[in-house]
């Protein structure tokens, strides 16, 4: 561990609460110059609200924050920007209706005259980008108009133009695609030698061994331990972060196979150049996942099969039925009887502001109303129900359901559709930016299911899970499955490979190792 | 394979540039389209063509509206909304009715009471949205009702005057060309352009576009949205000084203010400003106005039955609102129309 | 406050929006005591109950975050519809068919504005005007062309102005069953869940499987009813209809919903709210009319027309109230 000096950032005593939530409890954290250091904990464990506290997004109730060895506090995003720090959040800061250019030098842009100097911006958005490695987005491009993972590479290019003593990425990399991993990893890596004091939190394992020089752990809301990186060992570090002795088991598959027709059952579905003739089944108690890399249209796929694509063509059977699903009430409907549990679940899954309680009886309700009347009881029944057979952990299942924990809001998003009893569940990369102890449980929970006889098709970026949950995986590779992975074959390095296009072989080749880099956890 | 590898890779970006900026600014073109069309159709239809007097007429016509529309966009930008507009613009113009007189300095020294009376109170609506933190909508409906109390206080009967030789240079035409052309012009090069190309104004965009994302970014969001509704003062200010010249007199008559802010948000609509903010023109919105007032002028010249103007005035802002909805036609997701 | 709220169950701004109408009431009792009186609060009542028909419709919509700018030519084609209906379908069908076809054009028209809003994805803010122009337009061509009847029937004069119960007017008894339909609806039944649900979040609730343009149709139906229904009871307590009969009721309906703690944004706020808000604008109007501030104003050596005065007051009281509850939460 670099002990020369008195660190950069150092912050000691933050406390932070929420109504009766206690976020933050006498946490601390320190780190140096020309050093990444990891941020490492659970969701709830406080990294956010941390990151949001030194990025000036929040005030905390109490504690210090010095800065080269002076007190400083930041009011505002725009007052911690102003002392040199610059954060690259999860849910990006970027303004849609604008171009790269103007969002990049959103604040302090280069003047002529007092007005805003546009060619000048374009250059410095052009440098930025190419420092970056997304030479390929144009600057006088509409944010809007980018998808997911080149505008995450805008935000760390806009992050970068400030010019920062300390940058922080919180999840940055989680959309990007492996190639821009690698290269946005090689910038840190040089901005390392040049001085930046750098703050990184990921829950990808591969990224952080790779990255990080020193560690800090925190679990709920309070600080653990900091470590030079390499000292410990992952068990250990995920036992620091679970405060449990900890292994990662994912119940057995089942070797069952059941008669009859698929559950499911897709002939040549394709879609706007972006789904190309896809073809699979799904058997009533089969757990299959799709793989590949991100942006293959598996998103699609799932959205298409759930009946929200418009100029879909192919067949779709529900148990040797023919059917048209063409909207998700069509979807949901007991003949189809489909359930989604969508990417984004503050706005897709949830009503944020509605109670835990009314978001989870939501797409059941047809099942507690009679002539249009809520049956309060029979309701509550269930409600009650569901929660204990999740464990849904709250405060007070009355009061909204933004204040659950991530872990806890998917399994409110899963329960909602629980509670129809659905025979086909679709899930679109479900335990994204939850907490190792509640993907255990929702693991368990998939091969109950499965095991009652549920079909369940599932989109999953983190390769142990797929290897791990799934019967089958099918890889996707520009729109269409060219791969079907399973039994012995079902391996990170087929399913990589697979990925890549290239032909699956014993032993990997020196050319994955990148690929590996960002995509296993 | 990016865009360096082609061989004049300079000049395809050129292009995409320029593709970019057209396509940025489709709403406003279509804005002048639409206007142009309507006014060829209603300068060949008239009997006595398109003379000075009748262009000057229209001119006048338009540009009042304009300006009260061009006041509505700013707020809007920032993805609020002035429901007060209208009200500012009959309470300058009965302050301009008793201030703007008596020649030479007196005059001059009127205008700025004005327009400092104007941006007063868009300085009122800006703290109350910004710092009372109410939806704009409500918080103007309620200052709008406190803007014309105020100017019934002052012309509680139509009266007073204006300075007859100011009022003359803002409404004649010089060579055919109506001065309040002039005026709209020189608000667009003086006050929208460099408002655009500033730090605030930008802003207004991004805090339109996405609040949270500008407050992440560090956007001075309560100045730009201060600024937005004070600006929104001053050009209706300008309208209402406008309106003055015109009437020779001020009156505080309630439906006149009701009439124009309403009318403000169809023009701003039709002039391709998104009223969720974030995207738009204050030029589109001129157009828009134009096209508002060229209709009715268009009923006139075709000798319809007056009785029928009302309804013909609703149906075309209908029609003009629903051809937004062309563009789910191209819509291959339906989850895309959900916010 | 806290404590108060909880105990009857009824949330913050409308314990606000009730104490104001107390303070004012008792601000009046100190011109004369008559406000206090029997007669007078339940001639209020009768005066607030077609305000109060008119927000309930308005409240569902502004709860799905939409708004409905339609309603003043809405109220004017419910009333004038109502009177000129024995004129269009003879004495026999039309006089017991006048109030149900009044409401049944306001209903019309709400369909209208429900297709706009829900399947073309107009604005609802820019389709309702442009739905209100149109339907001006209609009413401007109507009562153009020909002499129309614009006498209220008998039936719809005893609606809005007979009394079943002695001392209480019709029109409240039926703003009473509206009210307890727009409750019901509200919190107990699968739509009320929708509505709310739509207001927080609509792109959660297509994909949780519900027919969100059905919900949005069904809303903006109901507005155009309710409005149609104000205006019919309009016309029977003015004996006659008559244009731009709906233009003063806009503005307040508006406020009534919002002081009611609705927020504008959609997915917030309870009936009981907008029962106050009402009362409490049409408190607010009669006292000021009645109290003559410009009166007392003018011997402080001010003369004011007694408008403006009126018109000031009104929006600084809505500024005020709602700056005790009506503000948005900072953004950190």
């Amino acid at each position: 561990m670099d002990s020369i000096g008195t660190p950069l950032l150092r912050m000691q005593g933050i406390n932070k609460h929420y109504g009766g939530v206690r976020a933050l409890e006498d946490v601390r954290f320190e780190c140096r110059e020309s050093t990444v250091h990891a941020v490492l904990g659970e969701n709830g464990a406080g990294k956010s609200t941390l990151i949001k506290v030194l990025s000036g997004v929040v005030q905390p109730d109490a504690g210090t924050i010095e800065l080269g060895g002076e007190r400083v506090t930041f009011p505002s995003p725009a007052a911690a920007n102003r002392a040199g720090i610059a954060c690259i959040f999860q849910e990006l800061s970027l303004a849609p209706d604008l171009t790269v250019a103007d969002n990049i030098s959103i604040t302090n842009p280069p003047k002529k005259l007092g007005l805003i100097d546009h060619r000048a911006q374009r250059r410095i958005a052009e440098e930025v980008l190419a420092r970056v490695g997304g030479e390929d987005i144009h600057p006088l491009t509409l944010v809007a108009d980018l998808p997911l993972s080149r505008r995450q590479m805008v935000e760390i290019a806009k992050a970068l133009a400030r010019n920062p003593r300390i940058l922080i990425l919180d999840e940055a990399t989680s959309a990007l695609t492996a190639a821009d991993v690698g290269k946005v990893f090689a910038m840190l890596k040089q901005l390392r030698t040049e001085g930046m004091s750098i703050v990184y939190i990921s829950h990808r394992m591969g990224e952080i061994k790779e990255l990080a020089d020193e560690c800090s752990v925190y679990r709920n809301g309070r600080y653990v331990a900091s470590f030079a990186a390499g000292t410990k060992s992952d068990d250990a570090i995920v036992e620091m972060m679970i405060g449990r002795e900890y292994s990662n088991v994912f119940p057995p598959r089942s070797a069952k196979v059941v008669e009859g027709p698929p559950a499911l059952s897709v002939r040549n579905l394709s879609w706007e150049g972006q789904l190309n003739s896809i073809s699979l089944d799904v058997r009533p108690g089969e757990i299959v996942g799709l793989g590949g890399l991100d942006g293959q249209g598996q998103r699609q796929l799932l959205l298409g099969l759930f009946g929200t694509l418009i100029g879909a063509t192919g067949a779709i059977e529900i148990n040797g039925v023919p059917v048209k699903v063409s909207s998700p009430e069509r979807a949901k409907s007991p003949n189809i009887a489909m359930a989604l549990i969508p990417e984004d679940r503050k706005n897709e899954g949830l009503m944020l502001p509605m109670s835990v309680r009314d978001n989870l009886s939501f797409a059941a309700l047809g099942r507690f109303t009679r002539f249009g009347v809520v049956d309060r009881k029979a309701e509550a029944k269930a409600i009650d129900e569901m929660i204990s057979l999740l464990q849904i952990r709250s405060d007070g299942v009355d009061g909204p359901v933004a204040s659950l924990s991530g872990g806890n809001q998917q399994k409110v998003v899963i329960g909602k559709w629980l509670m129809n009893r659905p025979r086909i569940i679709l899930l679109n990369d479900p335990t994204r930016g939850i907490d190792v102890g509640t993907k255990q449980e929702l693991y368990q929970l998939l091969r109950r299911l499965a095991a009652d006889g549920a079909a369940i098709l599932f989109y999953s970026t983190d390769y142990d899970e797929l290897i791990g949950c799934c019967d089958r995986v099918l890889v996707m590779y520009n729109g269409a499955v060219i791969r079907t992975l399973a039994g012995a074959e079902l391996t990170e390095h087929n399913l990589i490979a697979s990925a890549l296009n290239l032909p699956a072989s014993p032993t990997p080749g020196p050319g994955l190792a990148m690929a590996h880099a960002g995509a296993a956890s | 394979m990016s865009a360096t590898d082609f061989p004049r890779a300079e000049g395809r970006r050129f292009w995409e540039g320029w593709r970019h900026t057209i396509g940025g600014h489709r709403g406003l073109l279509i804005a002048i389209a639409i206007f142009a069309v309507m006014f060829a159709v209603y300068g060949w239809k008239q009997p006595v063509g398109l003379t000075s007097n009748i262009i000057n007429t229209a001119a006048n016509k338009g540009v009042l509206l304009a300006l009260v529309a061009m006041a509505q966009t700013v707020p809007v930008l920032t993805g609020g909304l002035d429901l007060s507009v209208g009200m500012v613009f009959v309470f300058t113009n009965c302050l301009a009715a008793s201030v703007v007189v008596g020649g030479g300095v007196q005059t001059a020294a009127g205008i700025v009471a004005v327009l400092a009376a104007g941006s007063t109170c868009g300085l009122i609506n800006g703290l109350i949205v910004v710092y009372g933190r109410l939806q704009p909508i409500i918080a103007t409906l309620a200052t709008g009702a406190i803007y014309f109390g105020i100017a019934l206080i002052l012309r509680p009967d139509p009266g007073g005057s204006v300075d007859p030789d100011f009022a003359d240079f803002m409404t004649r035409s010089t060579w055919g060309i109506p001065s309040s052309i002039i005026l709209v012009i020189a608000v667009v090069v003086l006050i929208w352009i460099p408002y655009r190309r500033s730090v605030l104004g930008r802003a207004a965009y991004a805090i339109g576009s996405s609040e949270q994302a500008a407050y992440m970014s560090g956007v001075p969001i309560a100045r730009a949205k201060v600024l937005a509704y004070v600006l929104s003062g001053v050009l209706a200010a300008i309208g209402g000084i406008l309106l003055t010249c015109i009437t020779y007199s001020g009156e505080a008559r309630a439906a006149l203010g009701g009439d124009y802010t309403l009318n403000s948000i169809a023009a701003v609509v039709i002039g391709g400003t998104s009223l969720f903010g974030g995207a738009g023109s204050a030029i589109g919105s001129i157009f828009g106005a134009f096209v508002m007032r060229t209709v009715g002028d268009l009923l006139f010249v075709f000798d319809m039955d007056p009785l029928w103007q009302p309804l013909f005035v609703g149906v075309v802002l209908l029609l003009a609102v629903s051809t937004g909805s062309l563009r789910l036609l191209r819509i291959r997701n339906k989850l895309d129309l959900y916010r | 406050m806290k404590n108060i709220t909880q105990m009857l169950k009824i949330d913050r701004p409308t314990l606000i929006a009730f104490l104001c109408v107390i303070v004012l009431l008792l601000l009046g009792a100190l011109y004369s005591p008559n406000f206090l009186s029997a007669d007078y609060l339940l001639k209020q009542l009768q005066v607030a109950s077609f305000l109060g028909v008119i927000a309930s419709g308005l409240m569902l919509v502004i709860l799905l975050g939409h708004i409905d700018l339609s309603i003043p030519w809405t109220i004017s084609i419910g009333g004038m519809m109502a009177t000129a209906s024995a004129g269009f379908f003879g004495p026999q069908i039309g006089v017991p068919l006048a109030i149900p076809f009044g409401i049944v054009c306001g209903l019309a028209v709400g369909l209208v504005n429900g297709f706009g809003v829900a399947y073309l994805r107009a604005p609802s803010m820019i389709f309702t005007l442009g739905v209100n122009a149109v339907a001006q337009g209609l009413m401007v061509i109507h009562t153009g062309g020909f002499a129309p009847q614009d006498h209220a029937t008998d039936a719809t004069i005893e609606l809005a102005a007979g009394h079943l119960i002695p001392g209480v007017a019709n029109s409240v008894i039926a703003w009473f069953v509206v009210g307890l339909a727009t409750v019901f609806v509200l919190s107990r039944t699968g739509l009320g869940r929708r509505i709310y649900a739509i207001g927080n979040r609509e792109r959660a609730v297509f994909l949780s499987g519900v027919n969100t343009r059905r919900v949005v149709l069904t809303c903006f139906a109901i507005s155009g009813a309710c409005a149609g229904a104000g205006g019919v009871l309009l016309a029977g307590y003015a004996n006659r209809s008559y244009q731009a009969m709906g233009d003063a009721y806009l503005l307040p309906a508006i406020a009534a919903v919002v002081l009611g703690g609705t927020s504008v944004m959609g997915g917030k706020g309870r009936y009981l709210g907008t029962v106050v808000g009402v009362i409490l604008i049409t408190i607010l109007q009669s006292i000021l009319s009645v109290l003559q501030p410009q009166a007392l104003l003018a011997e402080l050596g001010m003369k004011l027309p007694a408008e403006s005065v009126r018109q000031i007051i009104f929006g600084i009281v809505i500024v005020g109230m709602l700056l005790l509850y009506g503000r948005e939460k900072a953004i950190r």
